[in-house]
């Protein structure tokens, strides 16, 4: 295949009819509290592993909410549970169980 | 006769198209790429139309790929268009038409700036009148070429020796309509239809027997935009734009695609090009692309012109499947000749598109 300096950038359009937004009402329903959250990214400035990793709650967030869960399963195993997200968040988000909910989710669908 | 209801609501959507006496202004693109386009366009208008079209030698580029592509100032781009529009007044005509649908974006955003800031207008005024002694009437219309071939669809579909259809079917041809972005999206009002029913390409298509086909990107842009396609960097972000438009109208079929922008066409078929030695795809029947032309020259087309006197093969996908369809009659070993018959010589094959 010819090599012309560049490549078809991929569409990264979020389709929300095709999107599998389960997850999000899931969490919805188990921890309420996730409807507060305004995506202000205190969580990821306070996270331990996000100062050495790529991993980046404020992220995932965005990710459960559009119904991206590739992203969010390869992402959420670094988190270590320290809690200090929680702790941080102005908005009085249990990130924490968030983070803790998502993954009992996605191993019990696996 | 009282307009009512949707006739009312519709009448918002049109605008004035001056009926003669143009003052045309060439595309930097389209003649260095299709230059046969705006030759057809003027044969057009003076042989088959009859009406007053004047082209001034000294008109230069609008400037508008090097205002997009973020290089050239405002204040230039006003003042040389400002001499464009001198050059007009000189030449005694008030009805700018120009062939660049950029350029046309770009002279209704330079009137709108003077209509809403008269003091910038004295400005760029005072900037003409020091570098080069002119000065101008601002154009009573500016309607694009496609605004006028669109006025006079009928009267082209009158002479029209060829129809949109496929001859051994006897179905409408299916085209996809692609209006440049600078045309409908920057200042809606000042193209037929807006940016909401963008009706100048339908209106040709339909008028000369085709059909139109709804997709789901069918308002998406080509990818072109300048900065994304000049800087090799962004580049993969203007093919990918194409890429999208292919990938969501080629479940339908079409059998060409017509243009008013002077990029779109260029980017649509050289693109596919890129598409297919890139991924191996191709989005034709049997290996072959979707042949992609500007509105002149499918006027052309079906006014029975000669396919290589309109610069069809200077196309990266071969128009020859269309004109088959169409029925149009063209001598295949005249393809790479040379107005003066001279043989221009044959350009090399892309690896996985075919003929």
């Amino acid at each position: 295949m010819a090599d012309f300096g560049y490549k078809i950038q991929e569409d990264r359009q979020i389709n929300y009819d095709s999107n599998d937004r389960t997850l999000f009402y899931f969490l919805k329903r188990v921890e309420p509290s996730i409807s507060l959250c305004i995506g202000c990214g205190t969580c990821s400035a306070t996270c331990t592993a996000g100062q050495f990793t790529q991993f980046d709650l404020h992220k995932i967030m965005l990710y459960v909410r559009r119904g991206e869960k590739v992203h969010i399963a390869n992402e959420i195993k670094k988190c270590m549970l320290c809690g200090k997200c929680s702790l941080a968040c102005p908005k009085g988000v249990n990130t924490r169980n968030i983070i803790f909910q998502t993954r009992k989710f996605l191993y019990s669908n696996k | 006769m009282e307009l009512t209801g949707k006739q009312n609501i519709w009448k918002d959507y049109q605008k004035e198209i001056a009926s003669d006496k143009y003052f045309y202004v060439r595309s930097c693109v389209r003649q260095n790429f299709f230059p046969g386009a705006e030759t057809t366009f003027l044969r057009i208008l003076k042989d088959e139309l009859h009406k007053d079209i004047y082209e001034h030698p000294c008109h230069t580029t609008c400037t508008g790929i090097g205002y997009h592509g973020d290089v050239v100032p405002f204040d230039t781009a006003m003042t040389v268009i400002a001499r464009q529009f001198a050059l007009m007044t000189e030449a005694g005509y008030e009805n700018l038409v120009p062939s660049c649908v950029t350029s046309f974006g770009l002279y209704s955003e330079v009137l709108e700036t003077w209509h809403h800031f008269p003091d910038v207008l004295a400005r760029v005024r005072e900037h003409l009148r020091k570098a080069t002694g002119r000065e101008f009437n601002i154009p009573k219309n500016v309607a694009h070429a496609s605004d006028v071939i669109f006025k006079f669809r009928n009267e082209i579909a009158a002479k029209a020796k060829y129809k949109l259809v496929n001859v051994e079917t006897g179905k409408p041809l299916k085209v996809v309509e692609h209006i440049g972005c600078h045309y409908s999206k920057m200042f809606p009002a000042k193209g037929v239809g807006g940016a909401e029913f963008p009706y100048v390409l339908i209106g040709m298509v339909e008028e000369w027997g085709g059909e139109v086909i709804d997709y789901p990107e069918r308002r998406h842009c080509c990818g072109f935009g300048f900065r994304q396609y000049l800087i090799q960097a962004n580049r993969g972000y203007s093919v990918g734009c194409s890429h999208k438009k292919f990938e969501s109208m080629e479940p339908y079929e079409p059998d060409m695609i017509i243009t008013n922008c002077p990029g779109c066409p260029m980017f649509l078929d050289k693109w596919q090009y890129a598409i297919s030695e890139m991924n191996g795809k191709t989005y034709g029947k049997n290996g072959q692309g979707i042949p992609v032309f500007t509105f002149e020259e499918v006027a052309g087309m079906v006014l029975g012109y000669d396919p290589w006197d309109i610069g069809l093969q200077v196309h990266q996908i071969s128009c020859e499947p269309i004109l088959n369809k169409m029925g149009i009659k063209y001598d295949p070993t005249a393809k790479y000749l040379g107005k003066n018959g001279k043989y221009l010589g044959v350009p090399e094959k892309p690896s996985v598109l075919k003929d």
